[in-house]
């Protein structure tokens, strides 16, 4: 257990690289509470998500999820979150830990009508995320109904509980994301793993989303980068008028300097978040990818070294290890999930 | 993984380095804390042959999924033999630290340099603190 933003958090539990290949190949459980929720109501809670979320808002139906980053006016990005629609006025967005209490000011300080509530509620709800080919099935053998759909949300019960089943994850594989009560989230955790459930640390979680090139606030993404150069230009949406699109939108007329891209290392090592590119640029996640079997991660390159394909050189502790551009996501399933 | 173990025969370097020495050969590897602290090891670059290690100093880096980390030489020496089985098979540092996993066989430099070491509840009670 190590201590972060004010939780203790599981890094690891059999290993890593056995959690790894549990979901993967079959299904891991990942405790995942330390994850933050603000509840968006009232009659004016759309014009204000609007404004907040870089996504288009207004497209988001009713049982449905979707991705957004939350930006200051000049484009860097404070959070990036999930919002479910869980009625017609009303919103759940699921922030990071670190950034949770500065996302809740933040909401705070835009609200300018009594039209809308918001309530920060990290703590009414404890996060499981069950992920892998065979996680809905696990998950389903104890549901009261079918489970929603991915990218959709659904209020169900989950071996006896309440619970907000969500269609989302963060390692890319199929799987749901379930919110409950933190009193109910031990029992179904262990009914969970009693049906097949592997126990996943945080470390695990970090190499699942590292394979798919799912960004990591504070590491990929913060403050100093704008969405376009993080590769987010598809989940901001400038002609709603959300705060920083302005900049946003220069941002796509005149490309930044740098971009974030996938590399893979094509010796043998493992390039760190915050080893230099040599030349300029910076790692800004990197570990050992345990289903490629090489090191691998995201970088900010200069614009014009960031193109497919290209190599380059990292300096990872002293050596200069060679690496090279590679295609998003950096690991894809080849085969079909095992039954 | 193996369970938590300190054999009582090694001696013990600070930075969780252990040495078994044998004659005037020593062998060395990382502690069941050291593996456990570091995770899945993915590579061990072994010293070159014939390579002269000092005490107290870095003479490889381990690399686990989640970190990497400098390897101390608990005795100054000449590498003699290295564990060629670590290239395929770096698991063994965690499946079994102080057998299939040991690193190298060094030539014993200056063997009075072992009374620095510690022996296994020395390196307990550090641990512990």
């Amino acid at each position: 257990m190590v201590p972060f933003a004010g939780w203790e958090m599981p890094v690891q539990y059999e290993g890593v690289i056995a959690e790894h290949n549990a979901v993967r190949r079959a299904a891991g459980i990942f405790d995942v509470s330390h994850m933050g929720e603000i509840e968006t109501t009232g009659p004016a809670a759309l014009e204000l998500l609007q404004r907040l979320l870089s996504n288009d808002v207004s497209k988001l139906a009713v049982g449905g999820a979707q991705y957004s980053v939350l930006c200051r006016e000049d484009g860097g990005v404070l959070d990036d979150c999930f919002t479910y629609r869980l009625g017609p006025q009303r919103y759940l967005t699921v922030t990071n830990a670190a950034n949770h209490e500065q996302d809740l000011g933040w909401f705070i300080a835009h609200r300018d009508t009594n039209d809308v509530e918001i309530k920060g509620c990290a703590a009414d709800y404890a996060m499981l995320a069950v992920q892998g080919p065979l996680a809905r099935e696990i998950v389903q053998a104890i549901a009261n109904a079918p489970l929603p759909d991915r990218m959709r949300v659904e209020q169900r019960v989950i071996d006896g509980f309440d619970a907000l089943v969500c269609g989302t994850g963060y390692t890319g594989e199929d799987g749901v994301e379930l919110l409950l009560a933190p009193a109910d989230a031990p029992a179904v955790w262990d009914a969970l793993v009693l049906r097949g459930a592997t126990p996943a640390g945080l470390a695990a979680r970090d190499t699942l989303r590292t394979e798919v090139c799912y960004h990591l606030y504070g590491n990929d993404l913060s403050t100093d980068h704008g969405p376009i150069e993080a590769g987010l230009g598809w989940c901001c949406k400038e002609d709603t008028g959300f705060i920083g699109s302005d900049a946003v939108r220069g941002a796509r007329e005149n490309p930044p300097a740098q971009r974030l891209v996938p590399f893979r290392l094509t010796e043998r090592g493992v390039a760190r978040p915050g080893d230099s590119v040599i030349g300029g640029g910076q790692v800004t996640s990197g570990t050992f990818s345990p289903s490629l079997q090489v090191g691998i991660g995201m970088a900010y390159l200069p614009r014009e070294k960031s193109t497919l394909g290209s190599a380059f050189e990292i300096d990872v502790r002293g050596k200069v290890r060679a690496a090279v551009v590679a295609e998003r996501p950096l690991y894809r399933r080849t085969d079909p999930a095992p039954r | 993984m193996a369970e938590a173990s300190y054999p009582p025969e090694l001696l013990y370097h600070p930075e969780h380095d252990w040495a078994r020495i044998d004659g005037d050969l020593a062998t060395f590897g990382i502690t069941w804390h050291a593996q456990d602290a570091l995770g899945d090891v993915v590579y061990f670059d072994p010293p070159a042959l014939g390579a002269q290690l000092s005490q107290n100093e870095p003479y490889t880096e381990v690399e686990s999924v989640k970190a990497v980390s400098d390897v101390y030489a608990p005795l100054s020496g000449e590498v003699v033999e290295v564990n060629e089985r670590l290239a395929d098979k770096p698991e063994l540092v965690n499946e079994d630290p102080y057998g299939d996993g040991w690193m190298v066989k060094i030539r014993i430099a200056d063997a009075a340099e072992a009374g620095g070491l510690l022996d296994r509840d020395a390196y307990v009670a550090a641990l512990g603190e």
